[in-house]
């Protein structure tokens, strides 16, 4: 453990092992390559999930493709894409965006979908077009889940980024824990608290935004009751 | 059906069926009702300043309807909890055939109490058959007189058991679960019925017949009940006697509707009450029980009311018809005499009459 | 199909067809025929039981965890935290965290753990929001008709909870039949298994479509029986 712990604040050297990548700019990249695909799939699937939501269509479709997505072990994906598609960072990055949109729509579809209709009625009664009532009413209430099903995503996508390795990409925090011959057993270790701390620095950040983002008044405890 | 108290007729069997229960086990006869006292009943919250009863003191006689009526903020429902153990007493007791309801476990003293509420609460995940075995199941009766009390209650209450068995409360309208809740509690035979608000969520309606059908039911298993109700219209209707509680607490009186409504004991009774209880004393008596004058030679044209109407109703059908006379008809359709405002008059001012107090 | 020409054939059963592989088209179904019995059969077994130990040992340790919370409230909290931690620690990373601690080490126990760990959220959170659905007066009632605390739990809150809780089964399994995958990183059999040996294998296509396809085909399996005994054991819920 100690030994881990020192390998990490070297930053990821191993004496006598030549030179060996950054555990820093490993680090930095993993979180480039995740971002990356977040990112993309969050422009894909947000837009695609809030609007059938809105619209209260495709339920069938919306959910179930979160159980698909559910059933696809990451590492068979990322594998068949690489070997269809070659290695690569575009590659890789499809099969994470694929793998990113499904959480995403599925909890923005049923967020949207599921805001009480007597509120979206009394809203369009007041005159507010289909943009303001979504803007103003529905999305406001459904952040808190859409916000879960980014985090879920986010996690998920920065856990198959390091089990890239594992299909063979190189550049990413799974190196490390990949390659026991160069980092040795206490260097594994040490990258599998550097990915550990990763997705968990993401969670807490995530979840910081989303306290943010939420309006005050539905802010509740963890036990469902309003703050 | 007018509140009126009627005797029951020993030798008619108290439920459909009861010789066939009779000869099953445990259930070996159908119980007979006990007798509810409070005495210096008193219920305080911790850090409440005002107790949410104190010191009621009543007595429900056997196969007696008591209702606890009052406005919210009374303890009637708090009462009534009392009585099952719901919520622990503060001070006083309170004996159910003489014996304290301390004197059991919880768990064994609810099993012989019925119990029903607004919501009613039936388990959605049972059908309705299981869900009236609930008690008898909890106290271990055999599997053939389980299926047979409830066939007997179901028929009891008017329903098919073969339809209405399997299904789920789900299913039911609110008439019907309600039906179904009161048929649940009496499923054990116990000898106390509690029921709290049992038809506050019905419509005006629905309620109507339900009140009619669980006084009918009444005067044939004859249970004690006691009765919660913020509805003095309710509290009259369906009470032997009627015990109004005023916020705080507090016994404002106990007497039978009819005595509540001649002499209420203060203003609070009086202003519960109502101001139109002169008319509401009327509605106790049907056309039935009075001398009515020979309808003579009234003419066919004449508006006719059976005996089985309200005096209260027979005079404001007078009152629409301009004061035209009523000729009234029993229950084979034939003519039994004639209702006028002279006859509504002179019941008001007879010293035995069913207009005196 | 190419014929090998040349050098002694060494009899494999790990690899049959020696042309399928260096051809290495889309699908060989000659090879996944010969390889059935000694390579894929073998990892779907492990596979499943691997799953099903996780579920069941997650499952009893989420009950008891999601019925104190139940009765005590304070309790979630903590609880949430740390199975949340658990659960977002990507799976690569848990297994060879687990891997040193005593007792554990390269084996089927720190497996298990890791697959215990990530079932502990979804089951502690939906049983728990399964047990708080009970509506109010269906709980009165039953106290009201005299049920102990116990009997309560049992014919009334646990039964009304069952939807919730088929639910967090269906996604813990199906969650944990994708994570498995991942377990022959510190050596236990799983279908990841033939999917490693595809990856070391210069990208078998065959296996890796084969081990893959039967992961994907064993979670939608899963999830569809999972839905049919929710059908089966709540029948209340089409009533209407």
């Amino acid at each position: 453990m100690s030994a881990a712990l020192r390998f990490i604040l070297r930053d990821g050297q191993v004496p006598g092992a030549g030179p060996l990548p950054s555990l820093i700019h490993l680090t930095l990249s993993t979180l480039a390559v995740s971002g990356i695909g977040i990112g993309i799939a969050l422009v894909v699937a947000l837009p695609i999930g809030i609007g059938l939501g809105h619209l209260h269509r495709g339920s069938f479709i919306a959910i179930n493709i979160g159980n698909l997505w559910r059933s696809l072990p990451s590492l068979a994906v990322l594998a068949i894409a690489v070997a269809f598609l070659g290695l690569g960072l575009v590659n890789v990055e499809a099969a994470l965006i694929v793998l990113a949109v499904p959480p995403i729509v599925t909890n923005a579809y049923v967020a949207v979908d599921g805001v009480d209709r007597d509120l979206v009625d009394a809203a369009r009664g007041m005159g507010m077009t289909q943009w303001e009532v979504l803007a103003r009413v529905e999305l406001p209430l459904s952040l808190p889940l859409i916000f879960a099903g980014i985090r879920t995503a986010a996690v998920f996508v920065v856990a198959t980024t390091t089990i890239s390795a594992l299909a063979g990409y190189s550049g990413t925090l799974g190196d490390v824990i990949n390659n026991e011959t160069s980092y040795r057993t206490y260097g594994v270790l040490g990258g599998a608290i550097c990915v550990a701390l990763l997705a968990l620095t993401v969670e807490v950040v995530l979840a910081g935004v989303q306290r943010a983002l939420t309006p005050r008044g539905l802010l509740r405890g963890t036990s469902g009751r309003p703050l | 059906m007018a509140g009126s108290i009627s005797e029951p007729d020993p030798s008619e069997p108290l439920v459909q069926g009861a010789e066939h229960a009779r000869q099953l086990g445990p259930l070996s006869s159908p119980r007979p009702a006990l007798d509810l006292e409070l005495r210096n009943v008193s219920k305080r919250y911790d850090r409440a300043r005002t107790a949410a009863i104190e010191d009621l003191s009543l007595t429900v006689g056997a196969g007696e309807v008591c209702v606890l009526v009052g406005p919210s903020g009374s303890g009637k429902t708090t009462a009534m909890r009392l009585i099952n153990r719901l919520i622990p007493l503060s001070g006083g007791e309170i004996l159910l055939g003489g014996r304290s309801v301390l004197d059991r476990a919880e768990v064994e003293l609810r099993r012989e109490i019925g119990y029903v509420i607004q919501q009613v609460g039936l388990f959605p995940h049972h059908t309705v058959a299981e869900n009236i075995a609930t008690v008898p199941r909890l106290l271990g009766w055999r599997r053939e007189q389980i299926a047979d009390r409830t066939r007997e209650l179901l028929e009891l209450i008017g329903m098919d058991p073969e339809e209405m068995g399997p299904r789920y409360p789900a299913a039911l309208s609110g008439g019907q679960r309600q039906r179904v809740g009161v048929a649940r509690a009496l499923a054990a035979d116990p000898p106390l019925l509690l029921m709290d608000e049992p038809f506050g969520a019905i419509d005006p309606i629905t309620r109507a017949r339900l009140q009619d059908e669980f006084l009918a039911l009444q005067a044939r298993v004859r249970k004690t009940v006691v009765f919660v109700t913020h509805d003095i219209d309710e509290a009259i209707k369906m009470g032997d006697r009627v015990a109004v509680l005023r916020q705080g607490g507090t016994l404002a009186q106990y007497a039978t509707p009819s005595e509540l409504l001649c002499a209420p004991a203060d203003d609070f009774v009086a202003a519960f009450v109502g101001a139109d209880r002169g008319l509401k004393r009327l509605g106790l008596s049907t056309l039935a029980e009075i001398e009515l004058p020979d309808a003579g030679a009234l003419n066919g044209d004449s508006p006719r009311v059976p005996d089985s109407m309200t005096l209260r109703d027979a005079l404001s059908t007078l009152l629409l018809g301009g004061g035209a006379p009523l000729v009234v008809l029993d229950a084979a359709n034939q003519v039994r005499g004639q209702f006028t405002l002279e006859v509504a008059g002179a019941i008001l001012h007879s010293p035995d009459g069913a207009g005196a107090c | 199909m190419l014929i090998a020409a040349g050098g002694p054939v060494i009899p494999d059963f790990n690899t049959g067809a020696f042309a399928c592989e260096r051809a290495n088209p889309l699908f060989c179904f000659d090879w996944f025929s010969r390889n059935w019995g000694g390579v894929l059969w073998p990892a779907l077994r492990e596979h499943v039981l691997l799953t099903v130990v996780a579920v069941a040992i997650g499952f009893a340790i989420s009950s008891v965890l999601a019925i104190l919370a139940y009765r005590r409230r304070w309790l979630e909290r903590p609880i949430v935290a740390v199975t949340l931690v658990l659960y977002t620690i990507p799976s690569i990373a848990l297994f060879e965290l687990l891997v040193p601690i005593r007792g554990l080490g390269l084996s089927i126990r720190s497996a298990e753990v890791a697959l215990v760990s990530y079932t502990l959220l979804i089951l502690f959170r939906n049983i728990l929001t399964g047990l708080r659905a009970v509506p109010e007066e269906v709980l009165d009632a039953a106290r009201g008709m005299g049920m102990s605390s116990r009997q309560l739990l049992w014919r009334v809150e646990l039964p009304l909870a069952l939807p919730a809780i088929v639910a967090g089964l269906r996604i813990a399994t199906v969650t944990v039949i994708s994570l498995a995958t991942i377990a022959p990183l510190i050596g236990v059999q799983s279908l990841g298994t033939p999917i490693f040996a595809a990856i070391g294998n210069n990208l078998f296509k065959t296996e890796l479509i084969a081990a893959g396809g039967l992961a994907v085909a064993l979670g939608l399996f899963a999830d569809g029986a999972f839905v049919l005994a929710q059908r089966a054991l709540t029948p209340w819920t089409r009533a209407r």
